[in-house]
This record gives structure tokens, sequence and C-alpha cells, in this order.
């Protein structure tokens, strides 16, 4: 069954912890609930996205950096 | 009697009309970026205007009531829910002892206000309740609120069932619009820019908090050229230092104007082009980061004809809820 983790703020989405590292989470990777998939960078600070869903990843449906609206989906898992 | 946090959101703080009259000795004047929204709320559970209320940006908390209250949440859309059921914003409604409040992801603006019959009752810090959390100053000892708080209430005689009506509800349009009054140092950018300032979409950039709001997309400034003055820095958007007013805008470097707002510093050297009219500000509020904004140019007669308008807009909620 497919579902999909949105970004419960606006704000900008970076796909890795810090320009020097790898992504947190790749396309086939799999997800548990309460993972980090990402992070949302708002008013000077950055939040931790994390997974309310479990599976493998599908798609990335916001680009590394790509700007984002509360409640916008992020990633598709299946 | 307290409410307690059971989680707090993004950022939440306690929030009233602000701390004025110390702005000259660099305490900013704080309170709800958007006060229109901030008195709606109280008026409606029944509240003095100015009593202390939560501003929650872009997520709501989670709260728990300890006893009976009446409620009320206004500005951004973010629907309100108790124990899971839905509760029409705008509009007070009851809460039972033992009952939570939590919130849907926010569908449009961007700050809701939570006020409750009594208002919270903090201590009072320099007149006003309202959190400057740079200062540690006001609110729970100077801190957003966290999961464990217990929000002290005040005595309330608040009703459920009253409503805002509609077309009284003031939210930022998309593109937004931000009327601005040129100020004292508008003659130090060139004609082109003082042209290509009004005439860009400018973006929210995601710097933007209660101090100031940033924007970009729109072209870099020019300058007249000039020397530096003494006590100014070299950069020619510096100025030897002058005050800062709320709603004034700066261009750092000529690149990204920032807006400063409630908890904003109040001196610096950055040359200042213009000021928001004080009839907007409550909007700023309320945008969402990579809201297209136009700054749209207005004379002294036009803000105090707006202010008089939003005034009488408040006049209005005023009667309707009386």
């Amino acid at each position: 069954m497919a579902s999909q983790i949105v970004s419960p703020l606006p704000g900008t989405f970076y796909r890795r912890p810090a320009p020097d590292q790898p992504p947190f989470k790749e396309v086939g990777d799999t997800v548990a609930k309460g993972e980090v998939i990402g992070l949302v960078e708002v008013m000077k600070s950055f939040h931790e996205v994390t997974s309310d869903a479990e599976g493998k990843i599908a798609e990335f449906l916001v680009e590394n950096e790509g700007p984002v609206q509360a409640g916008q989906p992020l990633v598709s898992v299946e | 009697m307290p409410i307690k946090v059971v989680s707090q959101g993004l950022v939440t703080t306690i929030q009233d009309l602000g701390r004025p009259g110390y702005y000259h000795l660099g305490i900013p004047i704080s309170g709800a970026m958007d006060r229109y929204a901030m008195r709606c709320a109280n008026m409606l559970v029944g509240n003095d205007e100015g009593a202390a209320g939560l501003e929650a940006v872009f997520i709501g908390p989670e709260l728990e009531f300890t006893e009976d209250a009446v409620v009320a949440v206004t500005g951004a859309d973010m629907a309100p829910r108790i124990d899971g059921e839905i509760r029409e914003p705008w509009s007070s409604f009851q809460v039972k002892a033992g009952q939570r409040l939590s919130f849907d992801y926010l569908k449009g603006g961007a700050r809701a206000y939570i006020a409750v019959s009594g208002g919270i009752d903090v201590p009072i810090m320099l007149g006003s309740r309202s959190t400057y959390v740079i200062g540690s100053l006001g609110g729970v000892d100077g801190k957003p609120i966290a999961p464990g708080d217990a929000l002290p209430i005040g005595q309330g005689a608040g009703k459920a069932g009253r409503s805002v009506p509609e077309r009284l509800r003031r939210v930022p349009g998309n593109p937004a619009e931000l009327r601005v009054i040129p100020g004292l140092y508008w003659h130090r950018i060139v004609e082109e820019s003082q042209r290509s300032f009004f005439e860009d979409t400018w973006k929210v950039a995601p710097e933007c908090d209660r101090m100031g709001y940033r924007f970009r997309e729109g072209s870099a400034l020019e300058f007249v050229q000039r020397e530096q003055p003494f006590g100014a820095g070299s950069d020619p958007s510096n100025i030897t230092d002058a005050c800062y007013p709320y709603g004034s805008i700066q261009v750092p470097g000529g690149t990204e104007p920032i807006i400063l707002h409630r908890d904003a510093v109040s001196g610096g050297g950055y040359f200042m082009l213009g000021t928001v009219i004080s009839a907007d500000m409550d909007l700023i509020g309320q945008m969402q980061p990579h809201t297209p904004t136009h700054f749209v140019q207005v004379d002294m007669d036009t803000a105090l004809q707006a202010r008089h308008d939003r005034q009488a807009m408040l006049a209005q909620v005023r009667e309707a809820l009386s």
C-alpha cells in the first residue's frame, strides 16, 4: 500500500544532515516510523522530518533545497 | 486551573499586545505578530483585548485543560480539534476539564492565536506578558512554552458559540501586497532601484521570524555613490548608526530587504529605504515562506486612511461580539 510522508511546516527541504554528508535516505531504502527522512529549514533553524509511514521509499516528491508548504507530500512510500 | 502543555508545536509563545515604551532602551515592543487576530481571539472569549494568549507559528501545540474553559482560535487556517473533533475557527467553543486541544496542518496563513477565557496569567514584565525569547523576558521564564509547562489561567466569563463574521477575518492575499512609505534614506538608492523595488515580485525567505521578515528574488539595489560619512561602514548600504522604526525596511548589502517586526532590534547601521504602514504589519505575521509579495508605494494620507479603516474594522468586530 502506498503512502506519503508530508512536511509538517513550510520552509526549505534538505535531504542531507549537512552539505558534506550523504542523504538521510535514498530511493529504494526502507524507512521505519519515527526515522528522519530530511530537514526543513524555517526561521533560521532546522527541523527534522520524521516518517509516519513504514516501507520502501518509492520517490522523493520534492528535490533537495526545494521550497515546501505545510502538508505538502515529500516522499512516497510503498 | 492551569493548562498543561503536552507538545509545543514548532515555537509557541505567550503574547499580548506588546510592551511599548522601552524600544529606545533596546527592548522591543514584542506582542502578537498579528495583533488584529489576537484582539479578535480575546474578544471572542470575553477577555480584554490586551489579555495574554498563545501565538503558534506553522504548527499548533497540544494542550490539556485541567478545568472547563472557553477557547477561541483565530489567525492562520489551522483547524482546532477538541479530543480529535473539529471546531470552528474564529469562534468561541467550550472545552471541558481533561479534554485536549490539538491542531491540523497549516492550510493558510502562518500564525494561529489561541485565547482562553480569563487569559494566561503569567507575571507582567515591564507592562506586558509577551515573551521576548532573545531577552528572556515575559511568558514562562522568558521562553517559548514547553511540554510539562502549566500555564496559569485567570478568572474568565466567556461564552461559547460566538463568531467573528467572515468578512471581518483578515488574511493576506497571494501575491501579498504590503504598502510602504519611502523613508529618510530613500535618496541613497538610484532611480532605477527605486522603481524596481516596487515593480519586482519578491518572495518571503525562510528566514522570517518575530524579529524580521526577509525577502528574496527581487533585483539588487544600486546605491548613489558617496563618500561614506564618519561612523558608517564601508558598504554603501551602511549609514551612521540610527534608530530603526518598527516596520522599517533595511536592505543589508542592497540585496535582501528585511522588514523589522515585533521582536526587532531598535537601532543599527543599515539604511532603511522606507517603512511598511502600520495597517499592514499584521498581514506580515500571516505570511508563509515563499509567498510572492509586492511592495506598493503610498503616501502618508493613504497610510493614515488605512489605519483609520483598520480601526473601523476592529470597531465592527467589537460591535458584532458585544
